[in-house]
């Protein structure tokens, strides 16, 4: 642990009065406590003369505002912060003459990159927290209900794994930073990457499904399905998908599946409405488990793939 | 004593050859001039030295220490000026001395003394407050001299300290390596091109070429060696030019 207190430390106060944190920061406390005060006023409005549902509170997460909800908001533009907190972590110690000297110092190599990790995931912990509770007592006055238990385990669990999918961006960040020597050549290829998850995976996955189970005809159920789980397979390769799926789970009780599609008749859908009952904590975790072990596991091998290439370089002044 | 020594101490990047069998001792508490062109093997040496990059083959020691398995203790008593000296522009002089004081394990009422006797011996208490980015060159070399003082190391490697000063920074700067010597008994390794400021210095030099040690002892062993005279007067620049036209041994 020689040195990485240090470094760390060094590294949150870089990162808490750094302009881009400040300016990030503010961006997303504004859109999500503007987020907040409409899915708020039309919660109350809505429910203002019925007897109100369980799990009110979390609707402040999953209902879509005026664009969109708070956890879509987070799995869209959560990258953009591992992303800025990371692109030129390595690279810019190395372009300034500082890793050599950092290097020289009586700390093992690793402490390097271990402190720059940490400190980055520090900083999305304190940022992603700070944002829920302040969206947390915002809706506690707009909507005057009290969170149960059951909910609050919920939005802790949800900021885990939000801390877990932007650690993985930051990782992916903090790779770039160590391949590429340019500074705004690592900022462009952290920017590529995001995109792509974001907006080719998809349409990657639609492609993929025509090609391998191209839908003639719209009456062969069974190859709806198989078109259906291609399409599937191919999005999870998309972090954003995965976390997606986790968290949409997780933090609305009421879906029992991440599928999109449920095969059911206008009839069943009726009846089974009436006896619609919200998953328990337990299930709802059991459904989307490996998803949410997968969005942990791609973060840390992210980093063990930055780590061993980082240790692998040599570090020279010039 | 020997406070570092090498044998037969090699690095091969893929099939390029930077430092081929080097052998050499540095003594306790003298000042080593390490000379040679640009990619002669000079840095990479000091990186072995360090234990920042590992030898291809043969092996060194550093106060008895393998900078290889035992790096943390061998850059806990060497201070390092690279080339390129970096500081963390944002932060004031104070703020980057403290910050290396933190990774040397020293708590802040231990550093603060010393950071500030550092700053006054190499003449910086008056623009301590100043960013680092609004530095002239000068002033950073003179805050890594600062930052070696603050390690009080055994052994200083020093990688071209004078490189891009006016002659007035020069002086100053070697004034102050002479004085880490004299008054601190560290012993330097000093790399430089600047073959008049390390004549004034030096106890013994060293010349490398082509990654290989073509030269080594005082200057007038060299001289009488090379040119055959042992004149007082001589210039390392003569010494230095006969070996390096002659190439490698």
């Amino acid at each position: 642990m020689t040195g990485i207190g240090a470094i760390v430390r060094k590294e949150l106060a870089d990162h808490f009065s750094s302009y881009r944190f400040i300016i990030l920061f503010a961006l997303i406390a504004m859109v999500s406590l503007i987020t907040t005060y409409m899915v708020g006023m039309g919660l109350k409005e809505e429910l203002g003369s019925v007897a109100k549902p369980r799990f009110v509170f979390l609707m402040l997460f999953t209902s879509t505002g005026p664009v969109f909800s708070l956890v879509q908001f987070v799995a869209f533009f959560g990258p953009l912060i591992g992303l800025v907190l990371g692109f030129d972590a390595i690279n810019r110690e190395r372009s300034s003459g500082t890793l050599s000297k950092l290097a020289s110092q009586p700390i093992y190599r690793d402490a390097i990159i271990n402190a720059k990790f940490l400190s980055g995931v520090v900083t999305i912990a304190i940022m992603v927290g700070a944002i829920v509770l302040v969206v947390s007592g915002l809706g506690l006055k707009l909507v005057g209900v009290v969170p149960g238990l059951e909910e609050l385990w919920r939005i802790v669990i949800y900021l885990i794994i939000s801390i877990f999918y932007i650690s993985f961006w930051l990782g992916i960040s903090i790779l770039f930073s160590i391949l590429f020597r340019g500074i705004a050549t690592s900022a462009l290829a952290t920017l590529a990457i995001w995109i792509f998850f974001s907006f080719f995976v998809s349409m990657g996955a639609t492609v993929v499904a025509n090609s391998l189970v191209p839908l003639d005809t719209r009456e062969d159920p069974e190859r709806l399905m198989r078109h259906l789980r291609v399409q599937r397979v191919v999005s999870l390769v998309s972090p954003m998908q995965l976390y997606n799926d986790s968290t949409a789970i997780i933090i609305d009780p009421m879906r029992k599946t991440t599928r999109s599609l449920v095969l059911m008749g206008p009839i069943e859908r009726l009846s089974s409405a009436r006896f619609r009952r919200p998953l328990a904590l337990s299930q709802s975790i059991y459904v989307v488990l490996p998803h949410m072990i997968t969005v942990i596991a791609i973060t840390f091998i992210c980093f063990g793939v930055s780590y061993a290439v980082f240790m692998r370089q040599e570090i020279r002044s010039t | 004593m020997a406070i570092v020594e090498t044998h037969n101490l090699t690095k091969n990047y893929g099939g390029q050859v930077a430092v081929s069998d080097l052998t050499f001792t540095i003594e306790e508490g003298e000042i080593f001039g390490f000379l040679g062109p640009n990619g002669s093997g000079k840095t990479t040496t000091l990186l072995m030295l360090l234990g920042l990059t590992e030898p291809t083959g043969g092996w060194a020691r550093v106060a008895e220490f393998n900078p290889t398995r035992e790096p943390i203790e061998v850059k806990r008593i060497v201070g390092y000026i690279p080339e390129s000296i970096g500081f963390y522009d944002d932060m004031d002089a104070r703020e980057n001395l403290r910050f290396i004081a933190r990774l040397n394990n020293m708590a802040d009422p231990v550093s603060s003394p010393k950071i500030e006797e550092a700053l006054g011996s190499v003449g910086l208490s008056d623009e301590a407050e100043k960013k680092v980015g609004a530095y002239s060159r000068g002033m950073r070399q003179r805050l890594g001299i600062a930052e070696i003082l603050i390690k009080e190391p055994r052994l200083a490697f020093l990688d071209e300290p004078t490189l891009g000063l006016d002659p007035e920074g020069t002086t100053r700067i070697i004034e102050y390596i002479e004085s880490l010597s004299r008054d601190k008994n560290i012993t330097i390794l000093l790399s430089s091109h600047d073959l008049k400021q390390v004549q004034k210095i030096a106890d013994r030099i060293g010349i490398m070429i082509h990654g290989q040690m073509i030269a080594l002892g005082s200057l007038e062993k060299l001289a009488e060696e090379k040119l055959g005279v042992d004149d007082k007067e001589i210039s390392l620049d003569d010494v230095y030019m006969r070996y390096f036209q002659e190439g490698s041994p």
